[in-house]
């Protein structure tokens, strides 16, 4: 029973601020994904977690014990490295058994909960291989193995999938959420991938510039961003600049009626109007834009349209095609209840 | 034909090493094992001759001794060396880049000093007269000066101030690009930092730590001034022993029967290393 807790945890590099203020609460149990891009201090905060770094300020808690000033080896977590960071010197087996061996335990102990640690992750029989003879996607599921041999609280892993490739990538995004939703283990992972962090998390948190943006479900994050940055980090959002106004808000001098489903973040004045792909209809009507490219992605049709020097794109479905050509003029709607206007 | 033309480094280039060794190397060492069974006028020099007796000589129990004197003390040089360069170098390496290249730069500055520098500056620092005795007697740690040197002391500091920057620079490769995650991971495991050194540091680095063993080992096998210098008469090596053949008792066969023999002994710390290297 884990219960994650942090509480004003800040580290500082010189005059740096690598994680700044950070307070969340992390029930038992979920799989938490630090979202954000490369230098926004995720992988900092992970490295605090773990132990490897020493806070400038703040605490962390776990199960309502202080674990802040404890050192790596005591807080009894598991890890996986971004380079996997496997012993090359030992076989599958003993570096699976490694965090058992040093605490000691009985050899035979240690073979068995070895082999079963790789049946669970489906490297039967492959104990007395050497690190080198295994693919890419057999050492990430040593490295995760050997991260859980202890029954961890904490389960950390720092983007942990970033060198496998697209396919195989995928499938271990699925895989390691149904091996996490079967040990219900709670786990932290970076990653600075959104359709990973969507795809695997609980609760997705986002970060910028050392500092949370948003924490919530994925669907959450993705429907109604807290800001512009977590809009536009998370998947494909069409940022246009706009005027709130009473029940309204004005994009190039037109005006449109918001609807109540449309979420209001701002204050009235200068704002931002966010809208996804899958939200946008050309029509007659609307905002006036010239077609710049269509794009067949099989999956789905992209068309980019060209207005006043913003590019917005928009989304549909292969058998909702709609009938444009390049150079074209047409307008551009948005779908009421989807607008998400946020602070500029 | 074309692709011969093609290659980018001419095949006869490998001539001039060939030739340098030959003429530098082969030849000479060709003569002195020509001369190692040479027939020796006492009181006088020598005669072509083929006979064994230069050889015979290393059965006796006085040779014996001289041979496992030079092999413990290289042997003794060879560890003290490692074990002082190996936290030396880990250490090194996680130090900042301007830091280890000041560090690095001080190193080969002591490459610079040759054995005779190095022999006389620790007789005199650890003389009775002029050295650190007066320092120890003035702190009152003695009642007065005395000399440290010439002792088995002073000869292994002779000898290892000499070897360790070649002990340092055999692992600082290896050590610099371990990559630190390793360290890390071993502590998130349950390791004390202690546990993870000896558990993930040492065993991934044996081979340059044998190899920089059998490096000291070798190069101190072959050190001649300082067991003169600084140890006592009980501490001359095979390498001494040369010396004084040759030059002072005019006895060449022997002394280079003795040279045939300290290259052999070299030859099979080397054989054993390549040996041990391709065990792994």
């Amino acid at each position: 029973m884990t219960e994650l807790s942090l509480h004003g945890l800040t580290k500082r590099f010189g005059s740096f601020t690598a994680v700044d203020g950070v307070s969340i609460d992390i029930p038992d149990g979920s799989f938490v994904c630090l979202l954000g891009p490369s230098g926004c201090g995720k992988t900092t905060l992970l490295r605090l977690l773990a132990g490897l770094e020493e806070p400038s300020a703040g605490r962390i808690s776990v199960d309502g014990e202080d674990v802040t000033g404890t050192p790596a080896h005591l807080r009894g977590f598991g890890m996986v490295f971004q380079s996997l960071a496997l012993f090359p010197h030992l076989t599958v087996a003993e570096n699976v058994a490694y965090p058992l061996s040093i605490r000691g335990t009985p050899r035979d102990e240690c073979r068995r909960r070895a082999d079963e640690l790789l049946s669970l992750v489906q490297l039967e029989g492959m104990g007395g291989r050497r690190i080198h003879q295994l693919s890419g996607g057999q050492r990430q599921r040593v490295a995760i193995a050997r991260g859980l041999a202890i029954e961890p609280r904490l389960f950390l892993l720092d983007e942990p999938l970033s060198a496998l490739d697209a396919n195989l990538r995928e499938h271990m995004q699925v895989e390691l959420r149904q091996l996490q939703q079967r040990l219900g283990v709670t786990t932290v992972v970076v990653t600075h991938d959104q359709k990973e962090a969507l795809t695997m998390a609980d609760i997705v948190i986002v970060m910028d510039k050392g500092r949370v943006q948003q924490v919530g479900a994925p669907m959450e994050v993705y429907r109604d961003p807290a800001n512009a940055f977590v809009a536009g980090f998370i998947g494909t959002s069409n940022l246009l600049p706009c005027e709130l106004g009473e029940g309204e808000i004005t994009v190039s001098g037109r005006r449109i009626a918001l609807d109540p489903g449309d979420r209001v973040k701002a204050r009235p004045g200068e704002a931002v109007l966010s809208v996804r792909p899958e939200d946008i209809r050309l029509s007659a009507d609307g905002l006036p834009g010239k077609i710049s490219f269509v794009r067949d992605l099989g999956e789905s049709v992209q068309v980019l349209v060209e207005h006043e020097g913003h590019e917005i794109t928009a989304l549909y479905a292969p058998g909702a095609r709609p009938e444009v050509a390049v150079g074209e003029t047409v307008g551009v709607e948005f779908v009421p209840g989807t607008r998400v206007v946020l602070p500029a | 034909m074309s692709a011969r033309a093609d290659r980018p480094t001419p095949g006869w280039l490998a001539a001039i090493p060939a030739a340098w060794l030959a003429v530098f190397f082969l030849v000479p060492f060709a003569i002195m094992l020509g001369v190692s069974f040479a027939h020796r006028v006492p009181g006088g020099f020598y005669e072509p001759g083929f006979e064994l007796d230069s050889y015979a000589r290393f059965l006796s129990p006085f040779f014996g001794r001289i041979l496992l004197t030079s092999v413990a003390l290289s042997a003794g040089a060879a560890a003290i060396c490692v074990a002082l360069a190996f936290p030396f170098t880990v250490i090194l390496a996680r130090m900042g880049g301007r830091a280890q290249t000041l560090v690095l730069v001080a190193l080969l500055a002591v490459l610079s000093l040759s054995e005779v520098i190095i022999g006389f500056s620790l007789s005199t620092l650890l003389s009775k007269t002029a050295g650190v005795g007066n320092f120890f007697a003035w702190l009152g740690l003695i009642e007065e000066s005395r000399a440290y040197t010439p002792s088995l002391f002073a000869l292994m500091t002779g000898l290892c101030y000499l070897a360790l920057p070649y002990a340092v620079l055999v692992l600082y490769p290896p050590v610099s690009r371990l990559d630190p995650e390793l360290g890390e991971a071993a502590r998130i495991m349950g390791a004390t930092p202690l546990r993870a050194f000896w558990t993930v540091t040492v065993p991934m680095l044996r081979a340059p730590l044998f190899g920089a063993a059998i490096l000291v080992f070798v190069f101190t096998l072959g050190v001649y001034l300082l067991p003169q210098v600084l140890g006592q008469p009980a501490h001359w090596t095979l390498s001494v022993h040369i010396t004084d053949q040759a030059i002072f008792q005019s006895n060449l066969p022997f002394a280079a029967a003795m040279a045939v023999l300290l290259l052999l002994v070299s030859l099979a710390m080397v054989g054993i290393t390549l040996l041990l290297g391709r065990a792994r």
